[in-house]
């Protein structure tokens, strides 16, 4: 059977092979949290910033004892920031616990009804990091001429949105990911929306670089069946991808020959 | 010189904190049980990198953010 070959998946310098990214937020307890991201295959996860509880028993397991910063690539993300501030505030508190570590996903929501990305002041923000010396991957609307100003301000990925966090709605505008990805030079990955294999697969197949999910894993009756569904969609959307699907037609058209058949 | 007891008014992760003053940020981390743990400090809005935070005295009315890693997506 003959190799396949891909160009490696590149984010701020570092090659990965899974174009899965995955969240940490949502399950059970940790044990399931470390069982699916492994099942995932994913190489980089994500985790939120809060506030420690004061209080709490200080011996109580952390998440960064279950997704261990040797194993995995952590993305920091600025999920719960509403304008650009905070979510630099974020990002710098997150550098200082990976002590140093430069990769951030940078989110800034509009409001808690919708949680849609708040353009404005992620592009603030996105200045602000950059200047700073983060590498930002960013969490953005799906309108290309916003991710146009991102990429050329040196965000090192373009994350649109396929439909709202959480809603698992799929990719609702597949023709803006595709604009994007035609437009783009860095990696783009649909961030948000997924809900399904199938979605992954879309996004893929729309020539995605990778996808960013959480809840579909999470909020899976079987989440570690899930993570596996998801690794597998993605793989399955990249190779379909770059074999290039075949045109669509009018008209039914036979697989098997005309010529030679038994009634001819 | 501050009296060994006195002890002044920090925000500490936005609710009200009282400590024994002339101490540091890293007496407070061990305080709350986080020495050694994965955690970031910020104190006024500027980071404290953990190796300055034996060498950060904390003041009255100091606002101080201690956070960690959660599951997030």
């Amino acid at each position: 059977m003959t190799q396949l070959t891909d160009t490696p998946f590149t984010i701020a310098g570092r090659d990965f092979s899974s174009r899965l990214l995955v969240g940490t937020g949502k399950y059970k307890d940790f044990t399931e949290t470390g069982a699916a991201i492994a099942q995932s295959g994913a190489e980089i996860v994500t985790f939120a910033v809060r506030r420690t509880n004061l209080g709490q028993d200080a011996d109580a397991p952390n998440l960064l004892d279950v997704i261990s910063p040797k194993q995995y690539t952590l993305l920091p993300n600025t999920a719960g920031c509403y304008n650009a501030k905070d979510a630099v505030r974020t990002c710098r508190l997150a550098r200082e616990l990976l002590d140093g570590h430069n990769l951030v996903k940078l989110e800034v929501l509009g409001d808690d009804h919708t949680l849609y990305p708040n353009v404005v002041e992620t592009l603030k923000a996105a200045e602000t990091l950059l200047a700073d010396g983060f590498d930002v991957m960013v969490y953005t609307s799906d309108d290309p001429i916003v991710a146009r100003e991102l990429e050329a301000m040196g965000c090192c990925a373009i994350m649109p949105l396929g439909s709202l966090i959480g809603s698992g709605h799929g990719i609702q505008n597949p023709h803006n990911v595709r604009l994007i990805v035609e437009q783009s030079s860095v990696p783009v990955l649909v961030d948000a929306g997924i809900g399904t294999a199938s979605d992954a697969a879309m996004a893929m197949e729309l020539g995605c670089d990778g996808v960013l999910l959480n809840s579909a894993i999470a909020h899976a009756r079987d989440p570690l069946r899930m993570a596996n569904a998801m690794k597998l969609a993605v793989e399955a959307g990249r190779d379909a991808f770059l074999a290039g699907r075949m045109p669509r037609r009018q008209n039914a058209d036979p697989s098997s020959p005309f010529a030679g058949r038994i009634n001819g | 010189m501050s009296t060994p007891n006195e002890s002044i008014q920090l925000t500490l992760n936005g609710e009200p904190y009282a400590m024994t003053a002339g101490l540091t940020a890293a007496d407070l981390v061990e305080q709350l049980g986080l020495g050694g743990r994965r955690i970031a400090v910020e104190i006024n809005e500027q980071i404290v990198p953990k190796s300055q935070l034996a060498a950060t005295p904390l003041a009255a009315g100091d606002q101080i953010e201690v956070v960690h890693a959660i599951g997030g997506g």
